[in-house]
């Protein structure tokens, strides 16, 4: 094949043949990376059995019992699902700020036209559904069409979206009794079930399953493959022939429609729907789970299972805290320190190519 | 040459702005041929490809494959025709695995329910494709079809993303500066990389600045100057100085090549 080498060239033949030889004496720390690297969710779930191992100890049966384990998801679930919408943001290297005011728009909007209008429940969640989604598809558009940052587009419809929330409802609260007695639709994931003293709602089996479907799409499906791609190099996928704007809008767009199923499940778990809750940082909580879940802020990388462990740490280590008695503020201390701790992780995880 | 030619280009115009990156370009392929495009920085090698793979559109001029006008609005529209580029910076998104990276853009769905369905990738179908190509040309020096682009040294990747362009090109593939990154060993592989993929009848633009690699595989070399082919020579006719004053505009070429 090589007949009309270069001069310089003929020397090759005689070069070191053996290719690709590796190094079967790896360090246990350089093995550790490469398994961290190909396995992007393990480092979350092993933090999160450490972290329920050492309050277990600390506190006893009374941390290990399954109502207790059970009430931490209970507690989770909400965040959780807006993590996973949040997680497909990130994934394509983008971030979405505006994930928990279109919650609590979506539901403030399930709660009027069921309560206030009068609508059927069905019509009622499926017209919070689709507005959650068109604020979603408001942030996509901005983002692929108009190549404006995610950040800055975010921020501005967190703001706008926050305060028609507050224009819109007067800032009315719509209570328990009157979703209850007038649309107990909104009130289904509220349902339960015991199995001895485990108490699951369908709010934590719907977060579970989402994640679930999140995953199998994210991995055997291309367009799953495509959001990979155009968070891990946005130019070289749009080359490959990736229609990158389509993605990009229909993951904000899914992002919005998830937030607003987030939105019904937060209806069952409150009780009441509450416009004043968009002052909550469930962006930040979010954003939170999805880091110490191991997904990259760069983009292209993580699993959306680590989310859900993310959010479970987070449960997990504000539970034992407060059943120790600890100020809240050391929960908050110790999400920090999570966060960074996490970051450095997945920093030194990338360098296992280099 | 009494063949015709896969692709030409007659009077293609690109203007950015006020400057003209094309002024009027020729260009044609034959079948089979290796044809090397050469030519310095700025003198529009670069939107003369981008004009034929998609990339850009022209202002002015016609494009026809196999005799037939065509008029590429995206990448995607050249590749349906069956055109693929092989780009400097190879295009592989680093986090995917070598099968992803070899299918992106056009997977493989599971037949039956599970592909109409759930959408589900056939990835044991990709997977083995993609192996048979590697193995094809002579690449299996990867061990694992599922590891990470990014785990992959320099020549590898260019060998995964040549096998991209292979695997898919039915009419021609571009190739651009394959081995501008790479070491003496690693380009030679790609040397005969690109031999091997003219074997199967597949013919090749080369865009390249390394004088001995291209005059070691074309059959023909398209010099470029100010914007439009200045000449085409037969490199055995030829020395790589007359080329690099051809293309330096040192010296004039002789009128037999500036007809072809």
């Amino acid at each position: 094949m090589a007949q009309a080498a270069q001069e310089f060239e003929k020397v090759l033949s005689s070069s070191d043949t053996s290719v690709a030889a590796f190094d079967e004496h790896k360090s246990a720390v350089k093995r550790i990376q490469h398994f961290l690297h190909s396995t992007p969710a393990a480092v979350p779930l092993i933090v999160l059995v450490l972290a329920i191992i050492i309050f277990g100890m600390t506190i006893g049966g009374r941390f290990f019992s399954s109502y207790t384990l059970t009430l931490i998801l209970q507690q989770i679930a909400i965040v959780g699902i807006l993590g996973a919408a949040q997680t497909l943001v990130i994934l394509t290297a983008g971030i979405d700020l505006s994930i928990g005011v279109i919650m609590v728009i979506s539901a403030v909007i399930m709660g009027n036209c069921a309560v206030s209008y009068g609508m059927p429940s069905v019509l009622a969640v499926a017209i919070g559904l689709a507005a959650g989604a068109a604020c979603g598809l408001l942030n996509g558009v901005l983002v692929a069409y108009m190549k404006l940052p995610p950040f800055i587009v975010t921020l501005g419809t967190w703001n706008i979206v926050m305060a028609t929330n507050f224009i819109y409802s007067a800032n009315e609260t719509i209570r328990d009794t009157d979703v209850n007695t007038q649309a107990p639709l909104l009130h289904l994931f509220a349902l339960s079930f015991k199995v001895g003293t485990a108490v699951l709602t369908l709010g934590v089996i719907a977060t579970v399953v989402l994640v679930l479907i999140l995953w199998y799409v994210l991995n055997h499906t291309a367009w799953g493959r495509h959001v990979y791609a155009v968070g891990d190099d946005q130019e070289a996928a749009k080359l490959s022939g990736i229609q990158t704007k389509k993605v990009l809008m229909t993951v904000y767009t899914l992002a919005g429609l998830i937030a607003a199923f987030a939105a019904w499940v937060s209806i069952g778990r409150n009780g009441s729907i509450s416009p004043s809750a968009a002052v909550t940082d469930y962006n930040l909580q979010a954003i939170t789970a999805t880091v110490i879940g191991g997904i990259s802020l760069f983009g292209g990388r993580g699993s959306i299972l680590g989310t859900l462990f993310g959010a479970m740490i987070v449960g997990v280590v504000s539970m034992g805290l407060n059943m120790l008695g600890a100020d809240p503020q050391w929960k908050v201390l110790l999400t920090g320190v999570l966060i960074i701790g996490a970051v450095a992780i997945d920093q030194w995880i990338r360098k296992v190519s280099a | 040459m009494t063949q015709e030619p896969i692709l030409t280009a007659r009077g293609l115009v690109k203007r950015y702005g006020r400057v003209t990156a094309l002024d009027n370009a020729d260009f044609d392929l034959y079948p089979g041929e290796i044809l090397a495009v050469i030519g310095d920085n700025g003198a529009g090698k670069s939107s003369l490809i981008k004009a034929i793979s998609g990339a850009a559109v022209p202002d002015e001029g016609e494009i026809r494959l196999e005799g037939k006008p065509v008029a590429f609005k995206s990448p995607m529209e050249a590749r349906e025709a069956g055109i693929e580029t092989v780009y400097q910076n190879l295009a592989l998104s680093p986090a995917l695995s070598i099968a992803d990276n070899m299918f992106l853009g056009r997977e493989i769905r599971k037949p039956g329910l599970l592909g109409e369905w759930l959408r589900m990738l056939d990835r044991p179908a990709m997977e083995k494709r993609a192996r048979d190509k590697l193995t094809e040309l002579g690449l299996m020096t990867i061990q694992n079809i599922s590891q990470a682009v990014e785990t992959l040294s320099g020549g590898q990747r260019q060998g995964v993303a040549v096998a991209r362009a292979a695997a898919f090109g039915s009419k021609m593939v571009i190739m651009d500066e394959p081995t501008a990154a790479l070491g003496v060993k690693e380009s030679r592989r790609v040397l005969e990389l690109i031999l091997d993929v003219k074997k199967r009848g597949l013919p090749i633009v080369l865009i390249s600045h390394n004088m001995p690699h291209v005059f070691e595989v074309a059959d023909r070399i398209h010099i470029h100057r100010l914007g439009r082919r200045l000449c085409v020579i037969d490199p055995k006719q030829y020395t790589m100085s007359d080329a690099v004053a051809f293309m330096t505009g040192a010296k004039l070429p002789p009128e037999a090549a500036l007809a072809a």
